[in-house]
């Protein structure tokens, strides 16, 4: 007992030290805001509007400037660059990435990813959008499924570790795949996580579990969004079950399956969580995202990372150019 | 007055009817089970014995119950991976990290926000469009030249722009990156709350003779508090959550990486041991689903104001 007090004592001096360092370093950057509002809130005449927008917009403009744009543009060049950017290569670094076969399986399992999970998750979200609407006690359904969305990647992950854990038949069983598999008269279920191509399908089985309840939420506000003439009177006409939600449900909720999409697929794309504490991107899981950490962090080879990198802003790029075309066009109807 | 119409808000909508059946109720409980059962056997797992966890799977628990908040206490404090202390440091860190790099970009989204809306200039839609655009800039591309600058300073031919910082060993980079990572989002979701507010009472203000930072201050943020708050939930879950910037910035040791830094280390190490592995991964979960259950309908909220556009 003694040491774990000991243990406890310097946790929580640890913890306390830590805070303080927290909430001074809030406390200063209110502060200084504070100071600083109060300064130029004094200051009159020709100077209040330059002197607004440079200390409303002044800080939001250099961190991003620092955090997003000059990074952005660094990594392009870097990209172009070796290991440890002292030659320039030219494009080898992309050469290299197209047709090294190991990354060209990487860009592969990425797209099935791209493809697979994304619809899986806006569908699935879609049927339950319909279905729980009209359920009593829907919003506990809804809260159960949305849950996952507050998971961390990380422990999502470690959920599922959990379910697919395989042991030898003869043992007893500690995974619940295993399990169910075994009681259902499956006697030598093969070990999930190892199996090549099944991983990558049961990693996105993790996927489609976090993101599904954010797609249900959301179409369903679009869903309820519809005004109800449109059905009465699509209804009227004769529309019933499937027919109705196929000429009129999806036509109206189009806009909002699309955004759905896109955000499912930028979370994909850029998610290298799950593969990261699953696999670690071994037994043929491996995807653009973390090859491209592994490449800089763990290879330290900054050219390759930075060209991976670039490939992966390059997929990124449609996605973004619509989703901008489609806030354009809003914007001029508003 | 007029007479509110009942038939319209009544009547449910026929497609939901017509897929309301039976069979639709049990599709929907049986997803909810499939949803919610992982979370579960995590659950039920961190709190058997570790000899129970070896042996057999967590169902029987309901055969023999048998549990304790033994693998709690041995993962917060002994460790038990190796010769690391335990994960409360790493619990520490999360919390030090995710309060101020929620604060940050939302005081400074809120800012830039009523700035571009109200105190327009030349360019400002142009400058609103750069920041919506840098949403899609991926993580990856920031982290080796952001590293570097920390690391190496900014440098043009010889001059230097800006020195070397040390910042090793403290939290002032993953803050920083959150904080930038974070401000195109929160800039664009503020500015549609802020650019709807009446036009009438901000023009009042100003005939009243109130700065920019005045009505900043008393009639801006007071006015915004629900898009405020909606957003911090989502960047504090954000940030909690986040690996990448933390593995980047943090590292992996006690001194500043957050739990998902550490839990990911422990799921990768080989020799596993689920009883603590379990209660590590749901400590981690508590905070973010405690926030998520009770703000609920901000989280939610927030969401949708980035999602269903109209």
């Amino acid at each position: 007992m003694p040491t774990d007090l000991v243990l406890a004592n310097s946790a929580w001096t640890d913890a306390t030290i830590k805070f303080g360092n927290s909430a001074g370093a809030v406390a200063g950057f209110v502060g200084i805001l504070l100071v600083i509002f109060f300064a130029a809130g004094r200051a009159g005449g020709r100077f209040t509007r330059p002197l607004a927008i440079t200390v409303m917009l002044g800080p939001a403009v250099l961190l991003l400037g620092i955090g997003l744009v000059v990074p952005l543009v660094r990594t392009v060049y870097l990209s172009f660059y070796n290991d440890d950017s002292t030659r320039f290569l030219g494009g080898a670094n992309f050469g290299w990435a197209l047709t090294t076969s190991h990354i060209q399986e990487v860009l592969l399992t990425t797209l099935l990813w791209l493809l697979i999970a994304p619809l899986a998750a806006t569908g699935l979200g879609l049927l339950l959008a319909l279905l729980v609407d009209r359920m009593r006690g829907q919003a506990v359904y809804k809260s159960l499924i949305f849950m996952p969305m507050a998971v961390s990647l990380v422990g999502a992950s470690i959920i599922w570790k959990f379910v697919y854990e395989a042991r030898d038949p003869s043992q007893p069983q500690v995974g619940l795949l295993s399990r169910v598999v075994i009681a259902l008269g499956w006697e030598h279920p093969p070990n999930w996580i190892l199996s090549q191509p099944l991983n990558t399908f049961l990693l996105m089985v993790v996927m489609v579990w976090v993101q599904t309840g954010f797609a249900m939420v959301v179409l369903s506000a679009a869903i309820k969004a519809i005004p109800d003439e449109i059905t009465e009177a699509a209804r009227l006409d004769g529309a019933t079950g499937i027919r109705l939600f196929r000429s009129v449900t999806v036509p109206m909720i189009r806009t909002t399956i699309v955004v759905v999409l896109t955000t499912v697929m930028i979370t994909t794309l850029k998610a290298f969580d799950i593969i990261r504490t699953m696999t670690g991107g071994n037994f043929g899981t491996q995807v653009l995202a973390n090859e491209m950490y592994s490449q800089s962090f763990e290879q330290y080879n900054t050219g390759r990372g930075s060209a991976l990198a670039v490939i992966l802003f390059l997929a990124v790029l449609p996605l973004v150019a619509y989703n901008i075309i489609q806030l354009r066009k809003e914007r001029t109807v508003r | 007055m007029k007479q509110p119409t009942t038939r319209t808000t009544a009547q449910p909508g026929a497609v939901r009817k017509a897929f309301s059946s039976p069979l639709a109720s049990v599709l929907v409980i049986a997803v909810t089970v499939l949803w919610t059962i992982p979370t579960v056997g995590l659950l039920v797992t961190s709190l058997r014995p570790k000899a129970d966890v070896a042996s057999s799977g967590w169902w029987e628990v309901f055969v023999h119950p048998n549990l304790g908040f033994e693998n709690y206490h041995a993962v917060l404090f002994e460790g038990g991976f190796g010769n690391s202390a335990g994960l409360m440091p790493f619990l520490v860190n999360s919390v030090a990290i995710a309060v101020p790099a929620t604060v940050f970009p939302l005081v400074l989204a809120a800012m830039a926000a009523y700035a571009l809306a109200w105190v327009r200039f030349r360019g400002s839609d142009a400058v609103f469009f750069v920041i919506f655009a840098l949403q899609v800039v991926p993580l990856q591309m920031a982290l080796i030249p952001l590293l570097q600058l920390f690391s190496g300073g900014a440098h043009l031919g010889s001059v230097t722009i800006l020195p070397a910082l040390d910042l090793r060993g403290t939290y002032a980079p993953v803050w920083l990156a959150h904080t930038a990572f974070a401000l195109p989002l929160a800039i664009f979701l503020l500015h549609n709350f802020i650019a709807q507010l009446p036009r009438d009472l901000m023009e009042a203000a100003i005939v009243d003779g109130a700065s920019h930072f005045k009505i900043f201050r008393s009639i801006v943020l007071p006015l915004c508090a629900p898009a405020l708050a909606s957003f911090a939930i989502f960047q504090f879950l954000w940030v909690w959550n986040d690996l990448l910037v933390a593995l980047t910035f943090a590292g992996g040791t006690p001194e500043v990486a957050p739990m998902t830094a550490r839990l990911a280390q422990m799921a990768g190490s080989t020799g596993q041991r689920w009883e603590l592995l379990t209660a590590g991964a749901f400590l981690s979960l508590i905070i973010p689903l405690a926030v998520f259950f009770a703000l609920q309908r901000y989280f939610v909220r927030g969401l949708l104001a980035g999602s269903v556009k109209g």
